[in-house]
């Protein structure tokens, strides 16, 4: 796969303009600030730019947009709340979130390449590796020099991923590490893998396994119908033999990789309000182009409804994620907060994308609009960083103090 | 070598226009603002390639109330490494364009550059006057330039071919498509622009001499009137009785 491309080439560019503009009903805008409202113009102008014109192309063909993975790097998307010093972008983390967002208007795939490297990858490199760790792999991931993928699901353990066998064995400066993990974002074209596994006494360790390491492999999984644009395959370990300057010194429980996923969770929230944002406004203005018995589709009320259904739960959404942004910039977002909003909002953006599909009738199962490719992409978010379940589950416990999920 | 680039801010090219004030001002409710992409794309992004990694020094120039400080932030995220707002609510051309000379004057500009037009008046009027206030050189369109020392060597689109030209410094510039591409700032020019320093300085323009009397839009598109192929004699009679064009 060409890795060293800086541009789309010319069979995956489409000549459709996309002129989506944003729709803020209550003036949340109002809450934002000026670097907010700059962070979320730029990101619209990159991905009006570089993402509209051959996504649904690289979609369609179920390849991955590789050349988007630096350029990601260079407008700053890759961990925009981590330090400069450390290769982020020192902003809030409502601005991130607001990134987020913008990047998941144009496509979940795209997203997720910011979310993985950023929230999976660097983050718990920043948070539990050692300095010589950060100096070694963050400046490169944060410019997009590297690409990384995290490994936690395995082929028998999704939600339950405490009960994972990938493991660790002592072998004098060194691990052994064998096991195998399913359903990894990047895996087939990463340089590096943050890899969670057992370490003889049983505790959960993060290891960094660089690409080349002998007995590792990262097959792709292919006839995925969702995330298409996105890469998605599998690591294999048959005793590859990890330095143990490679694992993560601070941090040895089920704690470090769901701290990750709560940070990757919280952009989720963000994002699917682009997802749904973008399904709206297709809605919003094809319903007023398109006329049957003599008027505007946005004439006849059964059409109204729809419509004033989605503002109104994106309306709800939008200030979720405001208000968890808020708390998450004084450092008081509760995990159990953080999935509530990554339930809802991924919920309501796929039920957005249901009705909106509906109301561009024949015209919405096409690629010439980008609804189907949403829809579909969303029923990977729904799934993934905890499923739609689960995250019930978690505010069931939250609330109630029973754990009913093991 | 110091570069002064004058930006405005100028109506979303998807903004629905209309009038209030008896047709004597723009209704700006609801209408978004961006900064006039011939200033951003062309005359700033030049200026900062020509000053950047410690070659010179762009500042930007607005003439606007503070609400326009958004758009003069974009310009610092994008790479200019200072901004003046000129305190005043810009009614005419020749007003900004003396708001504009009366800061620049003293202050040893090498060039002062302005987009070939605004997406809005369209007066193309600013750049030329500017430099009769300072008493500078002035070219405009310009689709590519060059600094050498002293020198500023541009290229022109005219009618059937390009000119070239040699200008002696300090000019004033006009930029057009081609001049330089578009930047979109990043995330890093975005948090570096908060430390950058924004200078409000007062009005000094002195009085007045155009008011704008009205606006008019043009007449809405009328109904279309659909001929059948075969009545080609009908169509001709209309095309010469009421559409009076054979
Ligand atoms: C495209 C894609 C990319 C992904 N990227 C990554 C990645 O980069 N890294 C990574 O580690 N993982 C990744 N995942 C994995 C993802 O996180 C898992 O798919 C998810 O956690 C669910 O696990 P599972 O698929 O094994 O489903 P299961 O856990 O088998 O769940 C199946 C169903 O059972 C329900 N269920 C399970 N347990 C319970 C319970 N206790 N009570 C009630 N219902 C329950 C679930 O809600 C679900 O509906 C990715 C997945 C996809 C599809």
């Amino acid at each position: 796969m060409d890795t060293t491309a800086t541009s789309a080439p010319a069979h995956h560019r489409s000549q459709r303009t996309d002129n989506y503009a944003g729709h803020d009903y209550y003036g949340v805008d109002e809450l934002l600030t000026e670097e907010h409202l700059l962070a979320r113009d730029a990101v619209r102008d990159w991905v009006k730019q570089e993402v509209s014109p051959i996504i649904e192309s690289y979609s369609d063909k179920a390849e991955c947009p590789m050349h988007l993975f630096k350029q990601l790097g260079d407008i700053g998307a890759y961990g925009p709340s981590l330090p400069t010093k450390y290769g982020g972008g020192g902003m809030d983390e409502i601005a991130y979130g607001i990134i987020m967002q913008e990047l998941e208007r144009g496509d979940s795939g795209i997203r997720s390449m910011a979310s993985v490297q950023g929230s999976l990858v660097m983050y718990p490199i920043f948070k539990y590796g050692s300095e010589e760790q950060k100096m070694k792999y963050l400046p490169k991931l944060g410019s997009g020099e590297f690409i990384g993928c995290f490994g936690l699901t395995e082929p028998d353990h999704g939600s339950n991923p405490s009960g994972m066998v990938t493991n660790l064995v002592d072998d004098g400066d060194a691990y052994i590490l064998n096991g195998a993990k399913m359903w990894i974002t990047n895996s087939p074209i990463a340089d590096i893998a943050v890899v969670w596994a057992k370490d003889p006494e049983g505790k959960i360790r993060g290891v960094i396994v660089e690409k080349g390491m002998k007995g590792f492999s990262a097959p792709e999984i292919k006839g995925k119908l969702s995330l298409r644009a996105s890469i998605t395959g599998e690591l294999v370990f048959e005793d590859v033999r990890v330095p143990k300057k490679n694992v993560l010194p601070e941090i040895a429980s089920l704690r470090g990789p769901l701290s990750c996923l709560s940070k990757a969770r919280y952009g989720i929230a963000w994002g699917a309000i682009g997802a749904g944002l973008d399904c709206y406004d297709s809605a919003l203005r094809y319903s007023l182009e398109r006329e049957q018995f003599g008027r505007p589709l946005a004439g006849f009320q059964l059409q109204q409804k729809k419509l004033a259904e989605m503002i109104t739960e994106i309306t709800k959404a939008q200030l979720l994620a405001w208000r968890l942004g808020s708390l998450a910039n004084k450092g008081k977002a509760t995990s159990a907060q953080i999935s509530m909003a990554k339930r809802n909002n991924v919920a309501m953006a796929l039920d957005i994308a249901r009705e909106a599909r509906q109301i561009h009738g024949g015209m919405g199962i096409t690629n010439e609009y980008p609804i189907m490719r949403h829809m579909t992409n969303l029923e990977t978010v729904l799934t993934y960083e905890g499923t739609h379940d689960i995250h019930l589950l978690i505010t069931g416990h939250d609330i109630t103090g029973i754990q009913a999920f093991s | 070598m110091k570069i002064l680039v004058c930006i405005s801010k100028v109506p979303d090219t998807t903004a629905k226009i209309s009038f209030t004030d008896n047709n004597t001002a723009f209704n700006t409710s609801g209408v978004q603002f961006i900064m006039n992409p011939y200033d951003e794309w062309y005359a700033l992004v030049r200026a900062v390639e020509l000053t950047e990694d410690g070659k010179g020094e762009t500042t930007v120039i607005n003439v606007g109330p503070a609400a326009n400080d958004a758009i003069i932030r974009k310009g610092l995220a994008i790479g200019a490494d200072k901004a003046v707002r000129v305190d005043a609510e810009p009614k005419s051309t020749h007003q900004v364009a003396e708001e504009i000379a009366n800061y620049a004057k003293d202050k040893g500009f090498d060039l002062i550059l302005t987009g070939k037009e605004t997406i809005d008046y369209n007066g193309s009027e600013l750049g030329a006057m500017v430099a009769e206030m300072l008493d500078q050189p002035y070219v405009s369109y310009a689709t590519h330039m060059e600094v050498e020392g002293t020198t500023a060597s541009i290229k022109r689109d005219i009618e059937g071919g390009v000119e070239l030209l040699e200008v002696d410094l300090p000019a004033v510039v006009s930029a057009a498509k081609g001049m330089a591409e578009q930047r979109i700032p990043n995330m890093r020019g975005i948090m570096m622009a908060k430390r950058k320093p924004l200078e409000t300085v007062p009005a000094s323009a002195g009085a007045e001499h155009v008011a704008v009397k009205s606006y008019e839009l043009p007449a809405a598109k009328g109904s279309v009137n659909l001929i059948d192929a075969e009545n080609m004699d009908e169509l001709v009679r209309l095309l010469h009785e009421e559409a009076k064009v054979i």
